[in-house]
């Protein structure tokens, strides 16, 4: 069934901003540390545990599925409920100190990374996720 | 008529912004296939409609939530408020090989500790450049550039001004928009193509909304892993600027 896998989703979730919250107050920060990211390993080795066992019915990832594939149209609702106008009307001290972050950050990148990987995406999905892979000829 | 009409639209405010967010996906699709033949990626087009309906909505109104500040539109608010987004992001970890993210592990910790230093340095300088000496001033607007949450919970533990915690907000509020539109135009000049490289880019830049709509400008599929790292970028924020950071800027101060 379809709840099965938006209740997985949940479950992670919850349970990932639950340790991400514990952690914050070990270490005596008013704050949630990794939660979410916490949630997405746990995510990747349930549902990794169940698809090898031949648990995960397609019905049960659809759930998941299309909460991936809203992913895109919610950080566009994100974006139009942005502080845009605040960030405008900070000044510059404000501006330059945003921008010089971003582009340092930027920049630090390839630093990072270092030579290349010979492999790029590569994922074990179903199937291609929609949102990256149309994008071209998306409207035709 | 027309009252019944808006208060039906404000009572299913959540459906109403499917709705309202399905058009703006269609008509960015739209734009990119007619205007740049597909070169300009559709959701790098919405995001930057949704951004200046944003300026519009904060405009009008003055309030803090772009355009879900209009009644009309306040279902965006749920929508791209933190519940649902970070449900989305959970969910995009579906079908991520882990031995791709165990690969950029260690590097992406690296890259963790080293955004929030670098942006920290960055907001700093330019705080110190306009004339702040105040390491309390300096240390908040510094960890505003690392994000516009780090810097008021900064500002709040040191006891900064009001004034010095609402510029370290803009500055994180910069930060954040610049990411989200900047990220696709950079993408090939930093080989943001891989897992690894968006696992960096996450620990880099940090700022969760930046990264999220960045990445998803770029390729969709790589917002997994830049979002893994990123969740972690605020929570060391908080934990190093009031303390190591803050103590290293009146050591020099």
């Amino acid at each position: 069934m379809v709840i099965y896998g938006v209740a997985l989703l949940a479950g992670c979730m919850m349970i990932g901003l639950v340790i991400g919250d514990l952690l914050g107050q070990l270490l005596g920060i008013n704050a949630n540390l990794g939660g979410v990211g916490i949630a997405m390993l746990l995510l990747i080795f349930v549902t990794g545990y169940l698809k090898v066992r031949g648990k995960l019915p397609e019905a049960t990832a659809s759930g998941i599925k299309f909460w991936n594939a809203m992913y895109i149209p919610i950080v566009v609702a994100m974006a139009a409920s942005q502080n845009v106008a605040a960030a405008f009307s900070g000044g510059l001290v404000a501006l330059l100190g945003g921008v010089l972050a971003v582009v340092l950050g930027l920049a630090m990148v390839p630093v990072f990374a270092g030579r290349r990987p010979r492999s790029s995406v590569v994922t074990d999905a179903d199937e291609p996720r929609p949102e990256s892979m149309t994008t071209h000829t998306a409207g035709r | 008529m027309l009252q019944s009409l808006y208060d039906l639209v404000d009572k299913y405010h959540l459906v109403a912004a499917f709705a309202v967010i399905g058009l703006t996906m269609y008509l960015a699709y739209w734009i990119s296939e007619r205007f740049t033949r597909g070169k300009l990626h559709g959701s790098a087009i919405a995001i930057m409609l949704g951004l200046a309906l944003a300026y519009v909505g904060g405009k009008v109104t003055g309030g803090a939530d772009g355009l879900a500040d209009i009644t009309l539109f306040s279902g965006l608010g749920l929508m791209g408020g933190g519940m649902l987004r970070d449900l989305a992001i959970i969910a995009t970890a579906y079908g991520v090989r882990f031995e791709e993210v165990r690969e950029a592990g260690v590097r992406g910790v690296m890259a963790l500790f080293a955004g929030v230093v670098v942006s920290f340095v960055a907001g700093g300088l330019v705080a110190f450049g306009f004339g702040y000496t105040d390491p309390v001033a300096i240390t908040t607007i510094g960890a505003g550039a690392v994000t516009y949450i780090v810097g008021p919970v900064t500002g709040a533990t040191l006891g900064a001004s009001s004034e010095v915690i609402a510029l370290s907000i803009a500055a994180g509020l910069v930060k954040s928009i610049l990411t989200m539109i900047a990220t696709p135009m950079t993408a090939r000049f930093i080989g943001l193509d891989n897992p690894r490289s968006a696992m960096i880019f996450g620990g880099m830049i940090g700022t969760t909304s930046g990264v999220a709509a960045g990445l998803a400008a770029t390729d969709a599929r790589l917002v997994p892993y830049g979002a893994m790292t990123a969740t972690f970028y605020t929570g060391l924020g908080i934990l190093l600027a009031p303390t190591v950071l803050f103590l290293a800027v009146r050591g020099l101060a």
